[in-house]
């Protein structure tokens, strides 16, 4: 058993109780502490990363308690590819928070450790009750890093983004139990060979559970309609904390592949044939209420929040191609996406700290030319748009290619691209009140080093380019191992405690 | 029994939705309370309601099964810190915010 796959849930939660512990030492003992736990977590994922590459599933059985009993963590390519993203998202947007963000108020540092640890463990579990227990520690931590530092707007926003989260985990907690009953297990392997057995009037229920989880996961998400609550609360989150945001709805994408691909991926017929045309019309549309929002917003944030929108429905349209290549251009969107949306929210709160802190479009003034910003937005504009030379365009041109073989894909072509062109227009719009409109700003001396943390994590766009090849391999692999269920399965099933129990019997009915 | 569970989660279900979609957010949080009380009933429910029988594996006869009610342990305690976060979060809109309204914005506040 590879010891390393707990790391990533122990690091942070080791860190976070001790920056608890610790929350009246001086800030820069906990600075240091929750940077170089963080730097730790890049270390450990990017070795994950690396050993998923040379061995196919590996299985870690929590308290050593065989697979369907206890809590199975299980490290795939698809597991390690969103451990990694989250551990270099986190540590730019730790690094931008430590600029000055996290001084506002208490705990920021622990806040931040338990919410890496609700991602590390969602990313990572084989069980889904555990997967609402991490929901649960990712949202109550998100909580906390949306209020931080307070404000009425950040409490309005928190007070629907928390009722709505609630009602969310209680749906998700109806369609556990609904699943128990049908099934009798709530291992995710375990689960998949018990589905693909049941009886016909089981097999109906355990759809309904389905559905009930496939609400809560596009809750998460945000698809349409349950993303609502989105551009209110990223606008109203502080720049880190809305960086760090960037991989929330992610959580929620994944959910979703783990759902119909994986638990319900071995029953007659696998749902994700019978959810596809339903997942591309949810896709498509949660791209075009996207692409709307950004057109009509008047300020910078919940345009770039609307980005977010645009981007779950792009993977998610990927997804719904049920193919490997379209599930492995998501995959790589992905990436792009989230990368490049996490440092345009640090962009922004530079744009607006140059413009006396408004990032309203229309109204406003003109930061002062040696700040950088304009080529900075431009370019990130350009990479978000999903224009030549930067990453969104590969990630677009995948997934238009992965379309070409489906009925829909005229849809497919004409949404993706009519969005494209439409979000390049609203991005035009916004950089031309931003940078060339009304008088220029008070003059204050620019601060070099969060414009370079912005500029750097948006900066991995062309690196996403420059090694597109190797990712999109990498993504395709990551895409055809995620689909097969029957071998995460085998995989669970074979996995054998450490200390062999005298009277295991093995057999479990 | 099953009928008569099956009325409570219902009509508990029924009153937490009406409370979740008024406007002021104490009422928010009594949906919420109900809501929750309405889902562990149904948690603990999922595993087969049986009365009188062994908590645990017995011998050749039949048991109750033990793990709905370990989830509904845990969801109780995840439950119960989420409402009381929710509470302390509506006074702190009512300080915040002026008002109880889920929707209310100060006077001078931009939109």
């Amino acid at each position: 058993m590879n010891q390393l796959i707990i790391a990533p849930v122990a690091l942070p939660l080791a860190t976070g109780a001790l920056l608890l512990i610790l929350w009246r030492a001086p800030l820069r003992l906990q600075r240091a502490l929750s940077l170089l736990a963080t730097l730790g977590l890049l270390g450990i994922s990017a070795a994950l990363l690396w050993s998923t590459q040379q061995q196919a599933i590996q299985v870690y059985l929590i308290g050593d308690w065989p697979a369907p009993y206890g809590i199975a963590l299980v490290l795939d390519r698809l597991a390690a590819l969103m451990l990694a993203l989250t551990a270099l998202l986190a540590l730019f947007a730790l690094a931008y928070a430590m600029t000055g963000g996290d001084r506002a108020g208490r705990h920021f540092h622990a806040l931040f450790q338990f919410q890496l640890l609700g991602l590390n463990i969602a990313f990572l579990t084989g069980d889904l009750f555990n997967l609402f227990v991490a929901f649960e520690i990712l949202l109550i931590a998100s909580y906390g890093l949306l209020l931080h530092s307070g404000g009425a707007a950040r409490t309005r926003a928190a007070l629907h983004y928390v009722a709505l989260n609630l009602v969310g985990s209680l749906l998700f907690l109806i369609g556990l139990g609904t699943l128990y009953a049908a099934t009798g297990s709530l291992n995710m392997a375990d689960l998949a060979s018990r589905i693909a057995a049941l009886p016909a009037t089981d097999a109906t229920l355990a759809r309904v559970a389905a559905m009930l989880l496939l609400t809560v996961f596009g809750l998460k998400a945000a698809v349409i309609p349950l993303h609502l609550w989105l551009p209110g609360t990223y606008a109203a989150a502080s720049a880190a904390v809305a960086a760090l945001f960037a991989i929330m709805t992610k959580v929620g994408l994944y959910a979703i592949i783990r759902l119909s691909t994986l638990v319900f991926g071995l029953s007659d017929p696998p749902m994700l044939d019978w959810l596809a045309p339903w997942l591309l019309m949810a896709g498509l549309a949660t791209l075009a209420m996207g692409t709307f929002g950004a057109m009509a917003t008047d300020d910078l944030r919940e345009l770039i929040a609307h980005l977010v929108v645009v981007s779950v429905g792009t993977m998610l349209t990927g997804i719904a191609l049920a193919s490997p290549a379209g599930l492995g251009a998501s995959l790589y969107y992905l990436l792009h996406s989230t990368l490049v949306t996490g440092g345009l929210f640090l962009l922004a709160e530079r744009i607006a700290a140059a413009r006396d802190g408004s990032t309203r479009l229309s109204e406003g003034k003109r930061p002062a030319p040696q700040h950088q910003l304009g080529w900075v937005f431009f370019c990130a504009a350009i990479a978000v748009a999903g224009m030549p030379p930067l990453s969104g365009l590969v990630g677009k041109v995948l997934l238009l290619m992965a379309a070409q073989a489906h009925p829909a894909f005229l849809a497919v072509w004409i949404l993706v691209l009519l969005s494209s062109l439409l979000l390049l227009m609203s991005l035009s719009r916004a950089g031309i009140l931003l940078f060339w409109r009304g008088s220029m700003a008070t003059q204050i001396a620019p601060r070099p080093l969060p414009w370079l943390l912005a500029t750097a994590l948006l900066s991995l766009s062309p690196l996403l380019v420059v090694f597109g090849g190797a990712l999109s391999d990498w993504t395709q692999a990551t895409a055809a191992q995620t689909l097969d269920a029957q071998a995460y399965v085998t995989a669970v099933q074979h996995s054998a405690p450490v200390v062999p129990r005298p009277h295991h019997s093995g057999d479990h009915h | 029994m099953e009928v008569l569970i099956a009325l409570c989660i219902g009509v508990l279900v029924g009153c937490g939705v009406y409370l979740l979609l008024r406007a002021r957010s104490f009422s928010v949080v009594l949906g919420l309370t109900l809501l929750s009380y309405a889902t562990n009933l149904l948690l603990f429910a999922s595993g087969g309601l049986r009365s009188n029988q062994a908590p645990l594996l017995h011998e050749g006869g039949s048991f109750a099964d033990p793990l709905p009610q370990a989830l509904v342990l845990t969801a109780i305690v995840i439950g119960f810190a989420m409402t009381a976060f929710m509470l302390v979060l509506s006074l702190r809109a009512l300080s915040d915010l002026g008002s109880d309204r889920v929707d209310s914005r100060r006077g001078g506040e931009e939109r």
